[in-house]
């Protein structure tokens, strides 16, 4: 573990009249666009920048990572005061501005973002630095005010106390002398036995203003002389403006300007309503002689048939070939994917306004390092002039984690076009959203199992083919190694399970022109479906039990075993389930899947009804993310991720036609509604291992889970996401 | 011009007629907790009330609802159903983006004032058009028991 330079910037300031003790620089809040101006552009050199203890006795933590849902505002916050030992009541969180070089992420090299589940892990050690090095200075104040030993100093709830003399102080009173203090060299962290948030009950931090309308989302932003746009985007991906008419646009009431950009015509009104009647007026001529003109299907059959080939090696080991030749019996399936939207709550927007010192940015994003590049290379400044206020983001699902920063460079080209006159809100509606592409990526896997005449499992082949997420992409150098992304393969290529002999290998088309995207869980929201259905069928073809198969091929994953053994118990695992109403059919699944260092099982119980229609009853998750910072969030994110992936398993799917995206809201992409979410049980495996991800690891084993336990209920182990009911008819 | 009572406050717009209530809370009158989700009634994220019943406000052009009682999230604690709602979301941490949550609250505050027993079928029908894509489905029938539970 390295050691952290936390400099005391409060220390200097303190001579200027500042009261107060910061670590680092702190803005004003950022919520408040009014407020954000030029005194948060003074000092931006500071490294470390995470707390604020006001002398009103507030205790501002700065977050370095998006809040998009996933709870890590509330996270980040509790491992600071966790070793603060502040009062959880008094603590506040406000989003840190852009800023690789205080607040980036630690596993990602100069990075600043938000992805891969990395919220915590990457600030476990960080923020209790930051936090134990506060305390300290507190403590040292504390000492030399009242003239004893530090020893003897106690703090509990924002209260400095010396109890031999029964004297103290709460953390506002102390912040001014703490201000100059020096920051200590080292400190020593709590004992996971001391902890009193940490594996605790600490709220939500930001439940009261998401329920009473005052949380500040992009999409709420307004700012003087602001100007909302709306963009006609091309039909086809590719296409581009041949020519357009702006005459009933502009004779719109409230429109104020029509613009061309790269990626289409942009229309500019004081509001977003004028702003859209203005987009349906446009009449745009559009260029589509190099446009992607293929649908869904032609894609797919053209991955099947590459399929057929040998790919490119992502793992290897033991002799496949001869392993299929001695076998006694080979089971073989086929497994499609489709495209999926994001599709989050709140569709794509970005307000950007461009003064004489730079530009301004409000937006909830994932990725600010690499958006500030590129608007920097828009406008000619350089990536620090590029100041970006973090929102609250209405969900993202990796969607506001884009690798070439789409909309926000939409945004900053309409600026651009527009002579930067007034700062712009782009807004998407729901169908620019859907129809935008960087959808989770369209794929094939075949799968081919070879038994010997006992019904071991003796060799594995796996093939997949799909477009890459991260060719072309600023990741591409860091991720793709030998023509292989990682992020195609993983969950297949790490497959837990002890087979002798498995070769995993990849076709990566490149004449696809539908842009992709990681979509939660990445990967592994494809390849933990094959792989666990396709065991499912091995055990079926061997005649095992599928827990008793897996729990065997897990011989040295003492982490998958153990929460696939937690799962089953709490799901009465072997013990019959009741049967349902006359003419249907139940059954009961399970699927167990690693991804972002974190271990998931999942038992699904399912009713198929004589028609094909599916109800999923009851998930039972067991969870291994090393140490749980907040058990409720634990679960909060578990049942949310059942949700988003039942989601995708019974309804998602965009299709292309012609290359046009089919769906657009909606009515053509549901989303799973109340009535159809299962009872979810969370059970937490106890750790002491440092923790990992958990906003995505509840997504993968779902879908196989459901998908076992329709296999058990009725024979057939759908071969396509999302299941067909026609499939599933009795 | 056009009358709006909107939390009890009158107001006079001047928009186009066919412009839908949603636009004229959030860019007229600065609104922004009712939010915009997919503009066709088919999310639920734009859910007000109406003369006390629930409405998306994306679908419903502003010169219908011209003086009759419109309230918004931010009205909503200030009836006891609605405080009893926005407690038990607390209690229970329903949210998680919170993106969707204004409408559902609004869809739940509408329900228990008219039914404060509601079934798991109750919660069915009367939030069935609220979609959460983080799906905190299983929190938000919890809070709307525990609410009704509150109210009892
Ligand atoms: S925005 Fe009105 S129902 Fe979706
Ligand atoms: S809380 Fe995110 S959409 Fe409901």
């Amino acid at each position: 573990m390295s050691t952290l330079t936390i400099e005391n910037v409060s220390r200097r300031n303190f001579l200027q009249g500042v009261a107060g003790l910061t670590l680092g620089f702190c803005l004003p809040a950022l919520a408040a666009p009014a407020a954000a101006g030029k005194a948060a552009t003074a000092a931006s050199f500071e490294p470390n920048a995470f707390l604020r203890i006001g002398s009103d006795n507030s205790v501002t933590v700065i977050a370095k990572h998006l809040e998009m849902g996933q709870g890590t505002y509330t996270g980040l916050g509790t491992l600071l005061a966790e070793e603060l030992d502040a009062d959880w009541n008094t603590v506040r969180i406000e989003g840190a501005p852009a800023d690789a070089s205080r607040y980036n992420n630690l596993f990602w090299g100069p990075a600043q973002g938000t992805g891969g589940s990395t919220a915590m892990a990457n600030s476990w050690d960080q923020l209790r630095q930051a936090g134990a090095s506060a305390r300290a200075m507190l403590v040292s104040a504390a000492a030399k005010r009242w003239q004893v030993p530090a020893a003897e100093i106690a703090v509990r709830d924002g209260i400095v106390s010396h109890p031999p003399s029964k004297r103290s102080l709460r953390f506002g009173e102390l912040a001014a002398d703490a201000a100059r203090e020096a920051v200590p060299a080292k400190v020593t962290l709590k004992a996971p036995q001391d902890f009193r948030l940490v594996g605790k009950h600490a709220p939500r931090k930001d439940s009261a203003e998401k329920t009473n309308g005052r949380a500040i989302f992009t999409q709420d932003i307004r700012l003087p002389g602001m100007l909302v746009a709306v963009v006609a985007h091309p039909p086809r991906f590719g296409a581009t403006v041949k020519s357009f008419d702006a005459g009933a646009a502009k004779r719109v009431k409230g429109v104020v300007d029509v613009v061309r950009i790269p990626s289409g015509v942009a229309v500019l009104a004081a509001d977003t309503w004028s702003a859209k009647k203005g987009r349906d007026a446009l009449t745009v001529d559009w260029d589509e002689s190099r446009a992607f003109k293929l649908g869904s299907d032609e894609i797919l059959a053209r991955y099947r048939e590459m399929a057929q080939q040998p790919g490119l090696v992502a793992h290897q080991a033991g002799d496949t070939d001869q392993a299929f030749a001695a076998a006694a019996r080979v089971v073989k399936a086929g497994y499609d994917f489709p495209y999926l939207a994001h599709a989050a709550m709140e569709p794509m927007n970005c307000v950007i306004r461009l003064g004489a010192e730079g530009c301004e940015v409000w937006n909830g994003e994932q990725l600010h390092t690499g958006d500030q590049h590129q608007l920097a290379g828009i406008f000619g400044l350089k990536p620090e002039q590029v100041k970006i206020n973090m929102l609250y983001a209405g969900g993202s699902f990796g969607r506001r984690a884009s690798t070439q920063s789409d909309y926000v460079v939409e945004a900053a080209q309409i600026v651009k076009a527009s002579g930067g006159k007034a700062p712009i809100k782009l807004v998407w509606l729901r169908e620019d959203d859907m129809r935008a592409g960087y959808y989770r990526p369209l794929f094939h896997h075949a799968l081919e199992a070879a038994l010997d005449a006992n019904g071991k499992l003796t060799g594995w082949r796996h093939r997949l083919v799909g477009q890459s997420i991260l060719m072309g992409s600023p990741f591409e150098a860091m991720m793709v190694k030998n023509g292989i992304d990682a992020v195609s393969v993983e969950g297949a290529a790490n497959l837990p399970y002890a087979i002798p002999n498995m070769r995993v290998d990849l076709h990566t088309p490149t004449d696809i022109a539908v842009p992709v995207l990681w979509w939660r869980s990445v990967g592994s929201s494809h390849t933990a479906y094959s792989t666990e259905v396709f065991l499912d069928r091995v055990a079926k073809a061997a005649g095992k039990d599928p827990l008793s198969l897996r729990l065997e091929l897990l011989g040295d994953k003492p982490r998958h075993s153990a929460v696939l053994r937690l799962a089953a118990a709490k799901a009465g695992w072997g013990t019959p389930l009741k049967p349902g109403a006359p003419g249907t059919r139940r059954g009961r699944g399970v699927a167990v899947h690693e991804s972002f260092h974190s271990y998931v099982a999942q038992v699904a119980e399912v009713t198929v009804a004589a028609d094909g229609s599916l109800k999923v009853d009851r998930v039972v998750c067991a969870v291994d993310c090393g140490i749980a910072i907040n058990p409720d969030n634990v679960r909060a994110q578990v049942e949310g991720a059942v949700g988003f992936a039942l989601s995708a398993a019974l309804h998602g799917e965009i299709t292309l036609k012609q290359g046009a995206v089919v769906q657009g809201n909606f009515d053509g992409y549901p989303l799973l509604r109340i009535d159809q979410m299962p009872r979810v049980e969370v059970h937490i495996l106890p750790s002491t291992a440092k923790p990992t991800g958990i906003g995505e690891p509840g997504v993968p084993p779902l879908a196989p889970a459901v998908a076992n336990a329709i296999g058990a209920a009725t024979g057939t182990y759908p071969g396509r996401l999302p299941f067909s009911s026609a499939e599933l008819r009795a | 011009m056009i009358q709006l009572n909107v939390n009890g406050k009158l107001h006079a717009v001047d928009v186009a007629p066919d412009t839908p209530l949603l636009w004229v809370l959030r860019d007229t009158l600065g609104l922004t907790g009712t939010k915009y989700g997919c503009g066709q009634a088919l999310c639920g994220a734009c859910t007000v009330h109406v003369d006390d019943a629930p409405l998306r406000s994306c679908a419903t052009p502003v010169s219908a609802v011209a003086g009759r009682k419109i309230a918004t999230i931010e009205n909503a604690d200030r009836s006891r159903v609605g405080k009893a709602v926005q407690d038990a979301w607390r209690k229970l941490d329903v949210v998680q983006c919170g993106y969707c949550q204004s409408g559902q609250i609004m869809s739940a505050i509408a329900l228990l004032s008219q039914n404060r027993k509601p079934t798991d079928a109750d919660i069915d029908t009367a939030l069935g058009g609220n979609l959460c894509r983080c799906a905190t489905y299983v929190r938000i029938r919890a809070a709307v028991h525990l609410a009704a539970k509150s109210l009892a």
